[in-house]
């Protein structure tokens, strides 16, 4: 077993994780990015959905009432991601969740963290769509908005749109490197500044380290990537200090088995569990009631049936995020396409036998929407498996030790969204529109959240508003397991904006560690 | 031991019977195909493949989840379930002989338990099976058929739309470029549909 030493270790290379290791790298630190998965080039996974290729950058674990989606390769799910790239709404600061006080730190507020915002933006980049980039499923669901009296926006993507052929694989990478994933920018900006980016090692504890001057050790144990669940090697890393960002089902994990090595652990660590309220529901278009109804024909005798082509996420629906409304009855509706292997999910309204059959056959008139909604963080995690953040069953799928059971509060918001979606999707006849169905996983979410939350309060807290993980100083968590709250939008852009707002106290703890750094806001773009 | 445990006892013997009765050489994976053959068809159901075809119920025109290589995927060596297959069948066809049992069913001993059911009690079977203490198990295998059917994650994709893949097929999943690529140039309507939100900010985000 080999000991090593750096300035910054960094779990996770996700945005979480590339971001503080950018700014670290770059103000002259010694960085090492651990990273469980493997390395992949951006045409590695080519646009193909058999076993072996996007499998490769992309678990589902599966838990007691939830399903997660998390990316596991270098560059986390900025690899899979569809790249929807949104401020969260005012009101989320405020937000007061069961507890009826507020939940993130009065240090955050939109105000507070918008010049974090323009800086990522700028740094991925991020752009606007124009209606001429809009897929027809967004094009779909901006014209139901409308007849039905509401607005609809183009969505804000991470996307060079230039480069971009509107493939819709975006699940498996890029194939043409137009999706703005961290590989093109936080992760080589890192390494070109000395950063080592470590594919395929996975830390399974954290403790006290032994060298003078280190604050921390992390066990690591290091795979071949053949797949194979026995290790290669492992290694020991001792830093002065960790950057823990390894997804908020990873994160808690690594924190409660480091309760053996480390000492007791801040309450809400492993607890506030939140899906980002997210609920999935297909509407089954007619197609003569979008052309007679909504006047749209993309060829003779064609109004839709292309739910396959374009972009992943290209419209959505803000007026549901009005502040003045009750919290629980705040959300966005966004469309968006998932590949055909979560066919199973869709409800019509069993999740399967004949009825469902007869729905397949209509795959191209469906039209995928993603209501995001205020969950009450009621997710909880279990014991932690031996090793791992899951207990790993084959390709893509693994057993989590997280259960969620969606409380009164969550389900009046999806009710809400639901009601609202049937008056926009089931006027005129449109179309006949059902959530996915919760039997096979749950709820399912590509956007885990809050499991070592932000806050003021210790109680219901893991984190101060700097990121510290309270009582562990140098032990920074920056990755979605520290968003508190819900965002109503897709979390990537807040995730990294709170990640490069972040670093700033991480070089200051740097500094108070003895490594000289400069502080300077750095941009991979500079 | 106890009378239920005495009872399932001798439902997995009655159970594998009929293996034991085909005189091929390669006589349970045999029993064990026709059996989750028959699984998949009764989540996704298809018609008769030939006449005599047992395992599929025909309740419906082609495709279903025996045409679209499930056990393939099944026995695909990334998925590694190949071994286990034959538990996973016996474990099937066991619930079918208890069904069959406690709703007073005579069944054929020509064919598996589940197999020999008709295609309402075979539904009632495996909607058991997915509310029973081994959900788990039941949902990953119906998973797997659905990824066969909806996305034939068995094959490379390109290879499995240009060779008409059934269930991709019946999807209309979109044909690639001549190079085996998905472009589109044809994607979007091109014009504004809707009104943007008043308090959108320069940014195109919500305020």
């Amino acid at each position: 077993m080999t000991i090593e030493t750096t300035d910054v270790a960094v779990i996770g290379s996700g945005f979480g994780g590339a971001i503080p290791g950018y700014r670290c790298a770059s103000a002259g630190a010694r960085v090492v990015i651990l990273e469980r998965g493997p390395r992949l080039s951006s045409q590695e996974l080519g646009q193909d959905l058999a076993v072996g290729t996007y499998t490769t950058a992309i678990d589902a674990i599966v838990g007691d009432g939830i399903t997660v989606l998390a990316g596991n390769c270098v560059g986390g799910s900025s690899v899979a991601y569809y790249a929807a790239s949104l401020r969260a709404p005012s009101f989320v600061f405020q937000r007061q969740g069961g507890l009826g006080r507020r939940l993130w730190p009065a240090a955050l507020s939109r105000a507070t963290l918008d010049p974090w915002y323009d800086r990522v933006e700028a740094s991925l980049p991020v752009v606007q769509q124009s209606w001429s980039e809009v897929s027809y499923a967004g094009g779909l669901f901006a014209a139901a908005c409308a007849q039905a009296g509401r607005t609809c926006n183009p969505v804000p993507v991470a996307v060079d749109l230039a480069t971009c052929v509107n493939c819709n694989w975006m699940l498996s990478g890029c194939q043409f490197d137009a999706k703005r994933s961290l590989l093109l920018n936080y992760l080589p900006a890192a390494e070109a500044h000395g950063a080592q980016v470590r594919p395929l090692h996975e830390v399974q504890t954290i403790s006290p380290a032994a060298t003078p001057g280190y604050r921390y050790r992390l066990s690591v144990l290091v795979f071949d990537g053949s797949g194979g669940t026995t290790p290669v090697d492992t290694v020991c890393l001792e830093a002065k200090v960790v950057v823990l960002a390894a997804g908020a089902v990873g994160t808690p994990v690594i924190l409660q088995r480091s309760i053996w090595t480390l000492g007791d652990m801040p309450a809400a660590v492993g607890r506030h569990f939140s899906g980002n309220g997210d609920r999935v529901s297909i509407a089954v278009m007619n197609e003569d009631r979008i052309r007679d109804v909504l006047g749209l024909s993309r060829a003779p005798g064609i109004a839709y049936d292309a739910l396959p082509l374009g972009k992943a996420i290209t419209t959505m629906c803000f007026d549901r995020l009005d502040s003045s409304l009750p919290e629980f009855e705040r959300f966005s509706l966004q469309q968006i396409y998932f590949p055909p292997m979560t066919n199973i999910l869709a409800s019509a309204p069993g999740w399967w036998g004949l009825a469902k059959k007869r729905m397949r056959g209509r795959w191209r008139s469906w039209l995928t929407l993603l209501a995001m909604t205020e969950d009450d963080n009621e997710g909880i995690f279990g014991v932690p498996p031996l090793v791992g953040s899951f207990t790993r069953l084959g390709p893509a799928l693994g057993i989590g030790s997280m259960r969620y059971r969606p409380s009164p509060s969550t389900r009046r918001g999806w009710a809400a969204a639901d009601a609202e979606l049937r008056i926009i999707m089931e006027r005129n006849g449109l179309s006949t529109v059902t959530p996915w169905h919760e039997e096979p996983g749950g709820v399912v979410t590509a956007h885990p959240l809050g499991s070592c939350r932000l806050g003021d309060d210790p109680a219901t807290s893991a984190l101060d508003h700097r990121h510290e993980l309270r009582g562990y100083p140098g032990l920074f968590v920056t990755d979605g397991a520290a968003v508190p709250t819900a965002l109503c939008v897709n979390p990537s852009l807040t995730i990294a904006a709170l990640a490069d707002r972040a670093s700033s106290f991480i070089l200051e703890r740097l500094v108070f560690s003895g490594v000289q750094v400069n502080q300077s806001l750095s941009m991979p773009l500079q | 031991m106890d009378r239920r445990a005495v009872i399932r006892a001798a439902l997995i013997s009655l159970a594998t019977l009929p293996l034991s009765t085909v005189t091929s050489t390669d006589a349970t994976d045999a029993g064990t195909a026709t059996t989750l053959e028959a699984f998949a068809d009764t989540l996704i159901p298809g018609a008769k493949r030939f006449p005599g075809d047992a395992a599929v119920a025909g309740v419906a025109g082609p495709p279903g989840g025996a045409d679209v290589g499930y056990l393939d995927l099944l026995r695909h060596p990334l998925v590694g379930m190949g071994p286990l297959l034959p538990g996973v069948s016996a474990a099937l066809n066991v619930a079918a002989a208890w069904y069959a049992t406690t709703h007073l069913i005579l069944l054929p001993i020509s064919v598996p338990s589940f197999v020999g059911l008709a295609h309402p009690h075979r539904t009632a079977v495996v909607d058991d099976l997915l509310h029973g203490p081994d959900r788990l198990v039941w949902v990953l295998m119906a998973m797997l058929a659905s990824a066969a059917f909806d996305s034939a994650a068995h094959r490379h994709t390109a290879d499995a739309v240009l060779n008409g893949h059934p269930g991709m097929t019946f999807t209309r999943f979109p044909l690639p470029g001549p190079d085996g690529l998905w472009r589109y140039t044809d994607y979007s309507y091109g014009r504004k549909l809707a009104d943007t939100h008043p308090r959108t900010t320069v940014t195109g985000n919500p305020s």
